[in-house]
């Protein structure tokens, strides 16, 4: 093509456009860092630990022979702790999201809160570590014990829970609360009865992906003094005489399996790297079966034409 | 519906810069232009008028190719570009030189967040031009041709985004014209402007003329009646009528042609 | 005439009921407000009780330990016989871990993010989106594991004299633990610019690749800065990869390839010891901590509002 302006157009775009597949080249080679990591990772812990996990690991407390060592404690002290967030944490998340979402006016006090919860999502998770020794665990007097990690993770994961109810909450378009109101509903009848129910899938999302970073979380629960190295359970919650139920184990000392994997990998020697691996594997793969539902379910809701 | 008129009449323009032959047009699956016949003349202004929806903007896109943007979207017939001939929507032709012979001005006036100057600039830049002295001389060029020049010329580093609605769009018609187009395309150049800048571009428009070939589409008659020289009425993806804005606007061969221009229905 | 008076009489009753019934309602409905009111406290709450804790523990430290030693001194070692307290060490390690981080991570994370954004196919986005964020959810305990066992070994094979413990491995984990969140934000902003902007420059005849370096990085800039702050926020506040790969020595270095302590690997440290409550060495855990909630604040201010300014101007 001939043109009268530029002087060699042919030569321009040849020019431009080999920077351009360059360019697109170090875009994909970028992502498939990332992505490598990943799969690289896994990869390495699957290799060096796949083969520790039996049942005797996963029933066994630690110990100084590195063979003998399990994870026992690590997996029962994250469970219970799990249920102190999900208890403490779900129900404060979702009804702040609730009040912020539908009662909340303009004022200042609201501003607050929102930067509050924003600021909140950006401090490091040692620092409510320090939080929870200084208030929980001396002032509070509650020791070093699963109730304070579970509160604490709660605070953690707040701001995560309260994020993601919100969007659920907002995604739930205005005709359908009009409808209710118009037909004499209140404002918690209308949440209860038809926000809310459609807003499940969001909630759960938000749990899943909250519940899934109190998991892995290890230096607020260092920081309260959690133990590497813990050779018996919480008491049961369970006993055999009324009232059947005991809340000792709430005051119990305990660790957790990223602490456990901590403990072991700290270790001087080759010895542990194996136990170390071998949690890291139940750790990722619990995470990203976590994360992987969480992702599932927002997908399932995007492609969900529910009015 | 395709153009009766033979090339020799008095109603086809003599000097052709471009020309559309059987020139369709599908997004997907719906079919947006049909089978369209358009001359446009060189060192003149047509304009392309027709109620919303006509696929007046369309039309105006496949010159330049903005569609290969998106995707989808597929081109039958051929655009020609004069004097080569060259068929622009040839699978062979790359969109992107067709872009360097021919540019476009936006409905919403769209400056980039840079400096008047950089603005003006941003073309020769593209091209690989870097002396500062062949861009000074351009940008200068551009903007007098613009005439934007006198009002701008003490503040060429302020921001674009500083300048008035009808500022910022002869901002971006130096920037077109700063590479030196051989088709100057514009689409709905003065509706989002005020009366005051709608004329001053108008008043532009008929100076540029004689320097580039201008193919313009409006929503506005009266403009197309006062700025061109050639008009084309399209509707439902189809061209209507085409011919001399005078004898289209007094005397229109096609009743609805008639019906459109005294607001029988728009 | 009976039935009449009895009818007169029903009506005013069922006023009063009904009256009661959406007295009753309101109140109902009033003290579920509060109650949800109170709920949203509870982040206001945490943050104030965060700075208060920390200043409070850290008054006690400052009351024995002057401002200008705790800036000023080479050495942090207050659990010695003979105690130092000065910051720098700590401060030292935290700044090489989060600069090795953003050297690994703006220049991977603004490719990446632009070619997400203008380049990719749909497809690939929606594949790589959930994967880049399945990345940043893996526990950093795990990424800790990561730099000792794998990273560090791996670059040994390049250098040598490569001490088992070092800045450089547990640097460039961080670096790739925050990318995701990099990307993640960078490729929103550059979204948010409007196509027309795009076709203005198109239209000039450029490139895809001209279009996004020329056109949508500057126009987005401000979004993408904001993006960078707040992964330096994350990576001054990381504990565990340098925790377990970076040694818990503080060192004044400005050497990656010497190991460190870093002020959270410090936290860690005191912690997994045995300090009575109120000792120096305990309250100095929270005067660390302070220096750190101080420079993340700063940071996520900062770089919220830059994502204010973006958001407004688009």
């Amino acid at each position: 093509m001939s043109a009268q302006s530029s002087p060699h157009p042919h030569a321009s775009i040849a020019r431009r456009k080999i920077a351009e597949a360059l360019f697109k080249v170090l875009g994909l080679c970028s992502l498939a860092i990332g992505v490598g990591t990943l799969v690289l990772l896994f990869g390495a812990l699957v290799f060096e630990g796949i083969t520790r996990i039996d049942w005797q690991f996963l029933m066994s407390f630690p110990s100084r022979h590195a063979a003998q060592a399990g994870i026992l404690a690590a997996w029962v002290g994250s469970t219970l702790i799990m249920l102190v967030t999900a208890v403490v944490g779900i129900p404060l998340g979702v009804a702040a999201a609730i009040y912020l979402e539908e009662y909340a006016r303009r004022t200042w006090m609201t501003e607050l809160i929102e930067v509050t919860v924003t600021n909140l999502a950006g401090v490091p998770s040692i620092i409510y570590g320090l939080l929870a020794l200084g208030l929980f665990v001396y002032i509070l007097g509650l020791g070093e014990s699963i109730l304070v990690a579970g509160l604490t993770l709660a605070l953690l994961t707040l701001p995560v829970v309260i994020v993601t109810t919100r969007e659920a909450i907002r995604a739930i378009p205005v005709e359908i609360r009009e409808a209710a109101y118009a037909l004499g509903a209140t404002k918690w009848q209308t949440l209860t009865h038809h926000v809310l129910p459609y807003s499940v899938a969001g909630i759960l999302t938000g749990i899943i992906l909250a519940l899934s970073r109190a998991i892995g979380e290890t230096a607020p629960l260092v920081t309260i003094g959690a133990l590497t190295f813990i050779a018996f359970l919480p008491p049961a919650p369970l006993t055999t005489q009324p009232p059947y139920l005991s809340f000792d184990w709430l005051l119990s000392p305990f660790t957790v399996m990223p602490i456990q994997m901590f403990g072991w990998v700290s270790r001087p020697g080759e010895d542990f790297v194996g136990n170390a691996a071998a949690a890291g594997v139940l750790l990722v793969g619990m995470t990203l079966t976590m994360n992987g539902v969480a992702i599932y379910l927002r997908y399932r809701m995007r492609k969900q034409v529910s009015w | 519906m395709d153009l009766v008129e033979s090339p020799h009449d008095e109603h086809w323009p003599k000097l052709l810069k471009a020309e559309t032959r059987a020139l369709s047009f599908s997004y997907g699956s719906r079919l947006a232009l049909k089978n369209l016949s358009v001359p446009i003349a060189e060192y003149q202004i047509t304009a392309l008028i027709g109620p919303s929806g006509c696929g007046k903007s369309t039309f105006l896109r496949c010159f330049n190719r903005m569609h290969d943007l998106y995707d989808g979207n597929r081109y039958e017939g051929e655009i020609l570009l004069y004097p080569d001939k060259r068929n622009i929507l040839a699978n062979d032709v790359d969109p992107i030189e067709v872009r360097m012979r021919i540019a476009m001005v936006f409905q919403k006036p769209n400056p980039f967040p840079k400096s008047i100057y950089e603005n003006v600039a941003y073309g020769l830049r593209v091209r690989g031009t870097t002396e500062r002295q062949v861009l000074d001389e351009k940008v200068e060029q551009a903007l007098r041709s613009a005439a934007l020049w006198e009002e701008v010329k003490d503040r060429m580093l302020a921001h674009a985004t500083s300048l008035s609605g009808g500022q910022q769009q002869r901002l971006c018609i130096a920037r077109a014209l700063a590479t030196d187009p051989e088709l100057l395309l514009l689409d709905e150049p003065t509706s989002a402007l005020d009366p005051i800048a709608t004329a001053n571009i108008e008043e532009l428009l008929l100076d540029l003329k004689s320097r580039v070939t201008i193919l313009t589409v409006t929503h506005n008659m009266q403009q197309a009646a006062r700025v061109s020289d050639w008009t084309a009425f399209m509707y439902l993806g189809e061209l209507v009528e085409f011919g001399l804005t005078k004898q289209l606007f007094t005397t229109p061969s096609k009743k609805q042609t008639e019906d459109y221009i005294t607001g029988r229905f728009g | 005439m009976a039935g009449q008076e009895a009818i007169r009489i029903k009506k005013p009753d069922a006023r009063v009921e009904a009256a009661s019934r959406r007295r009753a309602r309101q109140r109902r409905e009033r003290a579920i407000e509060g109650g949800l009111f109170f709920a949203a406290l509870i982040s206001v709450a945490a943050t104030v009780t965060i700075i208060g804790v920390l200043l409070s523990e850290s008054v006690g430290f400052f009351r024995a330990v002057p401002l200008t030693d705790f800036f000023t001194d080479t050495l942090w070692t207050p659990l010695f016989a003979d105690p130092h307290y000065g910051i720098l060490p700590l401060l030292a390690g935290t700044l090489v871990t989060s600069g090795v981080g953003l050297l690994v991570a703006i220049p991977l994370g603004t490719v990446a993010a632009i070619y997400l954004s203008e380049f990719s196919s749909s497809r690939l986005r929606e594949v790589m989106k959930p994967a880049l964020e399945l990345l940043g959810a893996v526990p950093t305990v795990v990424y800790g594991y990561f730099a000792l066992v794998v990273v560090t070994p791996s670059l040994q094979l390049l250098w040598p004299d490569l001490p088992g413990f070092n800045m450089l491995g547990p640097g460039i984990v961080i670096g790739i633990m925050i990318m995701p969140f990099v990307i993640s934000l960078s490729e929103d902003a550059m979204r948010a610019v409007p196509m027309v902007l795009r076709e203005g420059s198109y239209a000039m005849g450029a490139t895809r690749l001209q279009t996004a370096w020329r056109v949508v990085v500057p126009a987005a800039t401000s979004g993408i800065v904001a993006a960078y702050v707040l992964g330096i926020s994350r990576a001054v506040g990381e504990t565990m990869v340098v925790a377990i790969a970076a040694g818990q020595n503080p060192n004044l270095t400005w050497n990656p390839l010497e190991p460190a302590a870093t002020i959270t690997a410090y936290i860690v440290q005191v912690a997994l010891g045995d300090l009575p409550h109120g000792s120096i060495g305990y309250q100095s855990i929270f005067a660390a901590g302070l220096v750190l909630a101080v420079m993340t604040f700063a940071f996520n201010i900062l770089g919220h509002i830059m994502r204010k300014r973006f958001r407004e101007v688009y």
